[in-house]
């Protein structure tokens, strides 16, 4: 990896900063078809990681491997290492507790056909809360932090599912920080979102990074550009390019292509 | 040649689109006329048991045992017996239906197990009732030791309605969005967790259609209840699972076909009777799926 300490412009340290993941040598196949291979980077803990490229560079498959999402698809298959906090993912036995450390937002935004209380308090209540001041603290807690509270607290009992796009979208990310995640996958999140509220959902982003690593895959350069402290470049299942993003956007690249797609000549 | 004049040829009628219109009238009344017959059998079949049977119909009718070798009197012991055996095969076809297409929606990979048994749900389905009925004897009735009783008359039943539920479910719980699912999954659910407090929740509109219509089925078979718990006439009303009883369906067969002597009007007030709990069953059905699909949650 090309990451030196000076480049690390994060004021929290000088030392070499922690590495919350670590993949080698990732590939991930469907059937006969392979998404992603030889893959390897490292994350840093607090920093948002964004990923960018076109369409089928395998940007999703990636982060469903983060959570072994493959274990429920059969269809798909994971070669390589994945280390998430110094574990590797293989040894992990209970996959429900590694997942409910990482929480994951979608392209399209998913709101549970609960009402919003219960779609936030989900995670709380399957770690056993049932007091429901206790619940009320948290579903209020994440809703703020999500930038959602004011626009919801008389709606609580109203369906997750009827709230508009960005709303629901929000919704989502108040739900991933209801279990007060280690890590967060964002995959462009922004897809169905008003430039508005893609704003204030940013905004929401650069505070969270304080108190988790965010992975962020996007397809808009430039919001990889406002919000990511590294950037990777996947192009065609490979991993092309991983560098301070602000590097990247001034050419300091490896690789001419990411250049090329970061200024838009292809994909 | 002007623009006009072109634009005003595009209006013109053509040879060909006359008989392209002429073509779709002619198909639209014809499937019209074709759809429209359905109604035709069944204004009928109502229309004569109403006619014919209606002067039957009564509280004494409905409450009241069959006497004078059943020419007169009422049919409550064939009423009730078909309320027992009918629930009775719910109890034993729900719970065991709901479990299976739960396993088959949810959890079963595709492999040769589950492609068994969606050929096993197929076939149970196509099999004719009165087959249903032999094997009811062989495996309840004799090799199970329930003799001929409410009980083995149910389970055979339940065997056969099975299908009905499980498809029923099954696209029911298909019927919610798997996008749901992944969102619980990522956040660590089980699949159970899932299940339980998303996908069961959002089907159940569906799961109770599936029943309704497996009742109203339930309720008409007479093949596979007359070999296995159906009695021909009974002058007590059964105590337990394990008594025989008579039923609506049979009763109609036996008063139209082997008691001499029945005033005409009986077999169609019985007829009459088992219609109506079946079209009630069915309305129901259809409104509580209107009333549920109103509160769609997505």
């Amino acid at each position: 990896m090309v990451a030196t300490m000076e480049s690390n412009t994060s004021s929290e340290s000088a030392v070499e900063p922690a590495i919350k993941l670590q993949v080698r040598d990732l590939a991930v196949r469907y059937g006969n078809t392979t998404a992603i291979s030889g893959v390897n980077l490292d994350v840093r803990e607090n920093e948002i990681f964004g990923i960018i490229g076109p369409a089928n560079a395998g940007k999703t498959s990636f982060l469903k491997s983060l959570n072994r999402m493959n274990d429920f698809n059969s269809e798909m298959s994971v070669d390589g290492e994945i280390e998430f906090d110094g574990t590797n993912l293989c040894d992990v036995r209970n996959v429900y507790a590694l997942r409910s450390r990482i929480g994951v937002v979608f392209p399209l935004p998913v709101g549970l056909p609960l009402t919003v209380f219960e779609n936030v308090a989900f995670v709380p209540r399957l770690r056993g809360i049932t007091d429901k001041a206790e619940l009320d603290v948290i579903v209020e807690r994440c809703l703020t932090r999500a930038a959602l509270w004011d626009e919801v607290k008389d709606r609580l009992d109203s369906l997750g599912s009827l709230l508009s796009g960005g709303q629901q979208q929000r919704l989502t990310i108040a739900r991933a920080l209801s279990q007060e995640p280690e890590l967060l996958m964002l995959d462009e999140f922004s897809i169905a979102v008003d430039p508005v509220t893609t704003m204030r959902i940013e905004d929401v982003l650069k505070e969270l990074k304080h108190e988790m690593t965010i992975i962020l895959v996007t397809n808009l350069v430039q919001q990889a550009r406002r919000l990511a402290d590294r950037t990777a470049f996947f192009l065609e299942g490979k991993c092309v390019e991983i560098g301070n993003t602000e590097d990247l956007f001034n050419g300091q690249v490896k690789d001419q292509r990411t250049t090329d797609y970061i200024e838009g000549r292809f994909g | 040649m002007s623009n006009t004049s072109i634009i005003d040829n595009q209006f013109l009628e053509t040879e060909l689109n006359v008989k392209a219109k002429r073509n779709e009238t002619l198909f639209r009344i014809l499937f019209m006329m074709m759809a429209g017959l359905l109604i035709l059998p069944v204004l009928i079949i109502l229309t004569t048991l109403v006619v014919k049977g209606g002067s039957m119909i009564s509280w004494e009718f409905l409450f009241s045992d069959p006497t004078n070798g059943m020419t007169e009197g009422g049919i409550f012991p064939a009423l009730l017996g078909t309320v027992w055996l009918v629930g009775v095969a719910l109890i034993i076809s729900v719970p065991v239906g709901v479990a299976a297409a739960v396993y088959l929606s949810e959890y079963a990979p595709d492999n040769w197990f589950t492609r068994a048994i969606n050929l096993a749900i197929i076939n149970l389905a196509g099999v004719p009732s009165i087959v249903h009925a032999l094997f009811g004897v062989g495996a309840f009735v004799i090799f199970f030791d329930f003799g001929t009783s409410i009980l083995a008359a149910s389970m055979t039943l339940a065997v056969m309605t099975m299908p009905v539920v499980i498809v029923a479910t099954r696209e029911s719980l298909q019927s919610v969005p798997h996008a749901f699912r992944e969102a619980c999954w990522n956040m660590g659910a089980t699949r159970w967790q899932t299940i339980r407090r998303v996908i069961l929740p959002n089907s159940v509109s569906g799961i109770l259609t599936g029943v309704i219509l497996e009742v109203s089925r339930t309720t008409g078979e007479t093949a596979p209840i007359m070999f296995t718990g159906a009695a021909f006439f009974i002058p007590v009303l059964p105590q337990s699972v394990f008594d025989q009883t008579m039923a609506l369906s049979l009763h109609l067969f036996v008063v139209a076909t082997q008691v001499p002597h029945v005033p005409d009007a009986l077999p169609y007030g019985v007829a009459l009777v088992l219609v109506s709990m079946v079209l009630l069953m069915n309305s129901a059905s259809i409104a509580l799926r209107m009333h549920l699909r109103g509160k769609k949650k997505w």
